[in-house]
């Protein structure tokens, strides 16, 4: 099922220094990325154009048509909805705050949602969960070493995986393995952009991202045999 | 990849995917994999499940329908307090 509502970020336009920070004093570095150029579209143009000069009604428009896209993001990053909601709503402030500094460097879709995966970040780190979570994602443990035996074939997973079972798995996660497997495979992000963003290594983010398909693999598993089995 | 590809032990091929996948690499012709089911079965899961997580569209549920006024509320709040309100 192609996704719709937002290109993935490989679809996506340049990013060249205008992507957003949080308004918080913490400066969360962001890598420069490149993609391939996508045509921009006269409507949305002229709503952010309009949102920018200060036309509330003009705002409102942007936060209906990317609500759900940034809820969905925060939802999956915290798998908490009244977290998934406050989120949201911060990251519309910032965008507020910050929607005349947009200069169309990169798609307004792909700066929105840097943002609003900073806004995230910056809330887990003041939890302290984010960075504890990661720590424990690194740490090997006995049952997820590089010499445990993953299986044979009779136990692989059916060719397709059904949607709701995945997301199921992706939220029962541990949240450090959340963030990696969201930001990387679901969102798009590339190692160096992550690994930019957490302030950890590539070679961290691209292990941390292996642990976490090996838990959903087992998930996925366990799930798949108990539905064989009712 | 040569004799020593071949010989490498599933410990040390797996040690490895965390690089292997996404890398491009085409690691479907990884000689280790030609000799071993387990780490065949074990590619095809992790690059399944890849695959089903770029697919993910984003959630259906929608953030409850007053949050657009707590946001509208608060962005009133701070043009009243002015710029300096969010510093």
């Amino acid at each position: 099922m192609p996704r719709s509502s937002t290109p993935k970020r490989a679809e996506e336009t340049p990013i060249s220094g205008g992507a957003p920070e949080v308004d918080n004093g913490v400066a969360i570095p962001l890598a420069t990325v490149s993609f391939p150029p996508t045509p921009t579209q006269p409507v949305e143009d002229d709503v952010l154009a309009r949102a920018q000069a200060g036309d509330h009604q003009a705002f409102a428009e942007l936060y209906a048509r990317h609500k759900r896209r940034i809820y969905s993001l925060c939802l999956r990053m915290v798998n908490n909805v009244a977290e998934a909601e406050d989120l949201t709503q911060e990251a519309f402030l910032q965008l507020h705050r910050k929607i005349a500094t947009f200069r169309g460097d990169s798609a307004f879709s792909t700066w929105l949602h840097r943002l609003a995966v900073n806004v995230v970040l910056m809330h887990l780190r003041k939890k302290g969960l984010a960075l504890t979570s990661l720590d424990e994602a690194m740490e090997p443990t006995h049952d997820e070493g590089p010499g445990r035996s993953f299986g044979t074939p009779d136990l692989m997973l059916s060719g397709s995986i059904d949607r709701l079972a995945l997301e199921r798995a992706v939220a029962d996660l541990p949240a450090g393995y959340r963030l990696i497997f969201v930001l990387h495979d679901i969102e798009g992000y590339e190692h160096n952009e992550i690994a930019a963003m957490l302030d950890c290594s590539i070679g961290n983010s691209k292990s941390q991202l292996h642990k976490a398909r090996l838990k959903l693999r087992d998930a996925l598993r366990t799930s798949q045999r108990r539905e064989g089995q009712g | 990849m040569t004799e020593e590809a071949k010989k490498m032990s599933c410990e040390e091929f797996q040690a490895q995917l965390a690089d292997l996948i996404g890398s491009g690499v085409d690691v479907s012709n990884h000689p280790h994999l030609k000799s071993c089911p387990t780490c065949r079965a074990l590619l095809a899961d992790l690059e399944t499940i890849a695959e089903a997580a770029r697919q993910l569209l984003p959630i259906e549920e929608q953030p409850k329908e007053d949050l657009w006024d707590r946001i509208e509320s608060a962005i009133r709040e701070e043009e009243e307090e002015g710029p300096d309100a969010t510093k």
